[in-house]
């Protein structure tokens, strides 16, 4: 009696443990999603943030297309938009970027893994599919509305809004997060 | 005695960067060579450097000179030096100069340059 007692005992320890470990294992996932981090579902995918962007960026992305700008984080456009893109290099907003086939192959296949997917934040809004223009994102347009035009364009540390970097420091590693933006010539920006 | 063995090291370094940025050059020289170039001319470069059309020259993003650091037109973003002897990453990839040489020929002249022309920029950088 008295063993089956203990046994009963140690049995009821062991699920009371259990099932507070597993609150707490919940707990910490739940927060993770709160703060706004999701994991992708496709195996082998990387860990995109709530922008939809990844943190990693791709050699060859980093050596051939910013050399000339950032390397834009590919979250920011729908793989529709970086297929027009990367089929007019000739032309590219003025410029030639031409690229050896095999080379913009490897881009365009890293660029369309991670493109913006439907239900990210940046495609919020009626959006052209092939729009090639970040700036001219509806969701691009609104988080920017409050600020004034010259401050950027006239600011020999900006110049452009396509210079996402001289505000948004991270930018490259896909950050955009609203705490850490610093205007050249106006420091931190509080929203 | 470790300052002078330092800078010796150092400029053993810079030779063996420009060694890599001559046989870059001498390479793709030789290249130009087959397709009917005869001998490369450092003024010649020189003068298509500087030349503009329409508005544009080398010198639109590479700066006044190709030892200082330049800034692209339009994006503003740095373009490091392109002379070898004062950035030793300058000129050691073949691939990467004709890369470029499309690009750029394409972009300031409308229209590619001759392995004439190409070979005269770089004997002209190269001299620099």
């Amino acid at each position: 009696m008295k063993n089956i007692l203990k046994l009963l005992r140690w049995s009821a320890g062991i699920t009371l443990l259990g099932c507070a470990l597993l609150i707490g294992f919940y707990g910490l996932n739940a927060s993770s999603i709160a703060s706004g981090y999701k994991e992708n579902h496709e195996e082998g995918e990387q860990r995109r943030n709530r922008f939809g962007l990844v943190s990693e960026t791709s050699p060859v992305y980093q050596e051939e297309c910013g050399s000339c700008h950032l390397a834009y984080p590919p979250g920011l456009l729908p793989a529709q938009s970086w297929t027009v893109m990367m089929s007019g290099l000739d032309n590219h907003f003025e410029e030639n970027a031409e690229l050896p086939e095999d080379t913009r192959l490897k881009i365009l296949d890293y660029l369309d893994k991670h493109a913006a997917q439907a239900g990210d934040k940046v495609l919020r809004g009626s959006i052209d599919e092939t729009l090639l223009r970040i700036t001219e994102l509806p969701y691009f347009v609104r988080k920017h509305d409050e600020i004034p035009e010259q401050r950027v364009k006239s600011n020999p540390g900006i110049g452009s809004f396509s210079n996402c970097d001289s505000c948004h420091q991270n930018a490259v590693q896909g950050d955009f997060d609203e705490d850490r933006i610093t205007i050249p010539g106006y420091g931190r920006w509080d929203d | 005695m470790k300052v002078s063995i330092l800078s010796l090291a150092v400029i053993a370094g810079l030779i063996s960067t420009n060694l890599q940025a001559n046989q870059a050059i001498e390479q793709l020289q030789e290249s130009y060579r087959k397709t009917g170039a005869t001998s490369f001319d450092a003024l010649d470069g020189k003068a298509l450097w500087y030349s503009e059309q329409n508005g544009r020259s080398c010198t639109s993003c590479h700066g006044s000179s190709p030892a200082d650091v330049g800034k692209h037109w339009k994006t503003g973003k740095k373009i490091m030096p392109m002379s070898p002897s004062v950035n030793p990453k300058r000129l050691i990839k073949t691939a990467k100069i004709e890369k470029w040489f499309l690009r750029n020929c394409k972009w300031t002249l409308g229209r590619e340059c001759s392995p004439q022309e190409k070979g005269d920029i770089l004997q002209w950088l190269q001299q620099l």
